[in-house]
């Protein structure tokens, strides 16, 4: 049964409904103003009038700011390293993180605190560019997916995670003839999909965030992502306009007439869509990521 | 189990490491190695680089054919009147943000205990569904959004204040020269905060609650439980986030700033990592090599001396 509050109790806990309150809405309200802009009248947008809620709606911008030149190639660069840089740490952060579950590996703890330890240490942006520039992997789709393989943080997640599985189950399998592959693929893979989950999901998360490496290794704008692109957008204002006159059906039209700022934040809406739409289905598996991290190995 | 009966009969030592097993122990590491090898070229490999903060390396032309300076570009920062005011400017921006960032890391603490202190459940979870958002969103849509929100000519921000009288004509807050090192703590707690508190919130849930049963019927207040059950309970946790804060001092990274950095803020918003990057594309490579290298250094020292405070304050190693 519910104790009834006392008026100080209620006091405080009415100031506090209301700062949270505050708070959220101001964590979500810049999604939701973005959103109305791009979809309400261009004129009244760009007037500043749309705050609360659309006016004229229409979806002239979103399918003319897809027709630029270079911005679906954009997304399929930043699908692309999503896609298969995921893939590929995944893999790797779940074999490798099972590996050093093995007491008998040759050196293990000397590998495992190697990989670890870079966490902590790194040499610094210039060299690690030099070293990219010599490896060729400036300019190169490559680079979006190599460097990411190993992730330290996503295998400690999985080395504690496989570390609390029975050891049972791995030596019944051994009588049986399995090697390390085999009970990896058919044992330890179906037994730690939700960490796996998890780390797919930061992963991915991660991946479609990133532009830092862009900035430093691409110069072909072939390589550009989106994220880069809509870099690129809020800081060129002038070139932004000249590509926009350029495009043929993009100032013609002179109702919703495109200007750098409805591109801008149709851009801004298209990159961050893919997050809003996928947050529901990840978000259960937040706490289950930190509290294993926190503990770690 | 695997010792074949007839080495038993010659007489051969019987307990050994079979030879499955030895196998099994080169064949493990083998299985890793190429993952190993990925580790180290990204990782380790780099640490060479820093070979190019001792010569006067121009991109483009090898490193052979370039002259070895010595400590020249070290010198610099001290020698050259210049580098020294540039490199102080960096560093004191570097520390104000950093000390910022260390005071303001109860921040997440406090908004953890007060979301406990909510009793109706739905509104706890809206709350925390809806804050962790920012968090995963890149810094350069971070800057997207505020663009749109603080643009002079059409963002809202500028509209209301007009409107209700606050300021007289609109203002270009992203383009302003002052309060940069406040209003990148205030952008970096709106992407950050509710993403901090999650885990504050689950150590306070595992704290055991009869701890709570017992001080209500000894008839403590609602501050006496936070202050002496729920606030022990989580100072553990704080203060390994606190220690690992200190060994990243001068690691502010460089995202948020690469993304709010404009001609009109630059001076207080170049923190180490942005200025390393800044100094690289103005071309000159070894200079940027040489303070990247010395920041490596000093991380490395600030990471030790917190692990070893660590060590003697809690008897645990952070790393």
């Amino acid at each position: 049964m519910r104790k009834k509050l006392k008026p100080s109790d209620a006091l405080f806990q009415g100031i506090i409904y209301v700062l949270f309150g505050l708070f959220t809405l101001s964590c979500i309200y810049p999604f939701y103003y973005l959103f109305i802009n791009t979809i309400s009248s261009n004129d009244l947008s760009a007037a500043g009038d749309i705050k609360f809620y659309p006016q004229q709606i229409h979806f002239d911008n979103y399918s003319k700011v897809l027709r630029i030149s270079g911005l679906s190639h954009a997304a399929l660069v930043s699908v692309y390293r999503t896609v298969v840089g995921t893939f590929l740490t995944v893999g790797a952060s779940a074999f490798l993180g099972y590996l050093f579950t093995k007491k008998e590996m040759w050196g293990r703890q000397i590998w495992y605190r190697s990989v670890v330890v870079t966490m902590y240490f790194s040499a610094g942006l210039i060299p690690w560019y030099i070293t990219m520039h010599n490896l060729h992997l400036t300019n190169n789709y490559l680079a979006y997916i190599l460097p990411t393989i190993i992730t330290p943080f996503n295998i400690i997640l999985v080395k504690t995670f496989v570390e609390a599985i029975p050891p049972s189950l791995e030596e019944s399998a051994a009588m049986d003839g399995a090697g390390v592959l085999r009970s990896f693929w058919s044992i330890i893979v179906p037994l730690t999909t939700p960490i796996l989950a998890t780390i797919t999901i930061f992963s991915a998360v991660s991946q479609w965030n990133s532009f830092i490496d862009t900035a430093f290794l691409m110069t072909d704008t072939k390589y550009y992502t989106l994220q880069f692109l809509l870099w690129r957008y809020l800081n060129e204002s002038s070139s932004l306009a000249a590509l926009i006159r350029s495009s043929p059906d993009m100032a013609a039209s002179v109702q919703n007439m495109q200007t750098p700022t409805s591109v801008r934040m149709t851009v801004t809406m298209i990159v961050v869509l893919p997050i809003l739409i996928v947050y529901p289905f990840f978000q259960r598996f937040f706490v289950k990521g930190i509290m294993i991290g926190a503990v770690k190995g | 189990m695997g010792v074949p009966s007839g080495e038993l009969l010659r007489g051969v030592e019987p307990v050994r490491p079979s030879r499955r097993k030895l196998q099994t122990k080169y064949k493990l590491f083998l299985l890793a190695l190429p993952f190993l090898a990925v580790t180290f070229v990204f990782y380790y490999l780099p640490v060479s680089g820093w070979i190019y903060a001792f010569y006067d390396f121009i991109p483009g032309i090898p490193l052979s054919d370039t002259p070895y300076v010595g400590l020249k570009w070290f010198n610099t920062i001290v020698a050259n009147p210049t580098q020294t005011g540039e490199v102080l400017r960096v560093l004191k921006n570097t520390v104000a943000m950093s000390t910022l960032g260390l005071v303001t890391s109860v921040f997440p603490v406090i908004f953890a205990i007060l979301l406990t202190e909510i009793r109706a459940g739905w509104y706890r979870k809206f709350v925390q569904t809806l804050t962790t958002i920012p968090n995963f969103i890149s810094w350069i849509l971070v800057y997207a959004l505020a663009f749109s929100l603080f643009s002079v000519d059409n963002g809202v921000v500028n509209h209301v204040l007009v409107q209700l009288g606050i300021v007289d004509e609109e203002f270009n807050f992203l383009a302003s020269s002052s309060h940069v090192w406040l209003t990148m703590i205030a952008w970096y707690w709106w992407k950050s905060l509710g993403w901090g508190a999650i885990l504050y919130l689950a150590v306070i849930a595992g704290i055991d609650q009869e701890l709570y049963e017992a001080a209500e019927v000894d008839g403590a207040s609602r501050f006496r439980k936070i202050w002496h059950i729920t606030v022990p309970g989580i100072i553990p946790t704080f203060f390994v986030l606190l220690l690992l804060s200190i060994g990243n001092f001068v690691n502010n990274g460089m995202e948020q700033y690469f993304a709010f950095q404009n001609a009109m803020n630059k001076d207080a918003i170049e923190v180490l990592d942005l200025y390393v990057y800044n100094i690289a594309f103005a071309n000159n490579f070894p200079f940027a090599t040489a303070v990247s290298m010395l920041k490596s250094v000093v991380s490395v020292i600030l990471l030790f001396a917190a692990n070893t405070l660590s060590k003697v304050v809690r008897d645990e190693s952070i790393i």
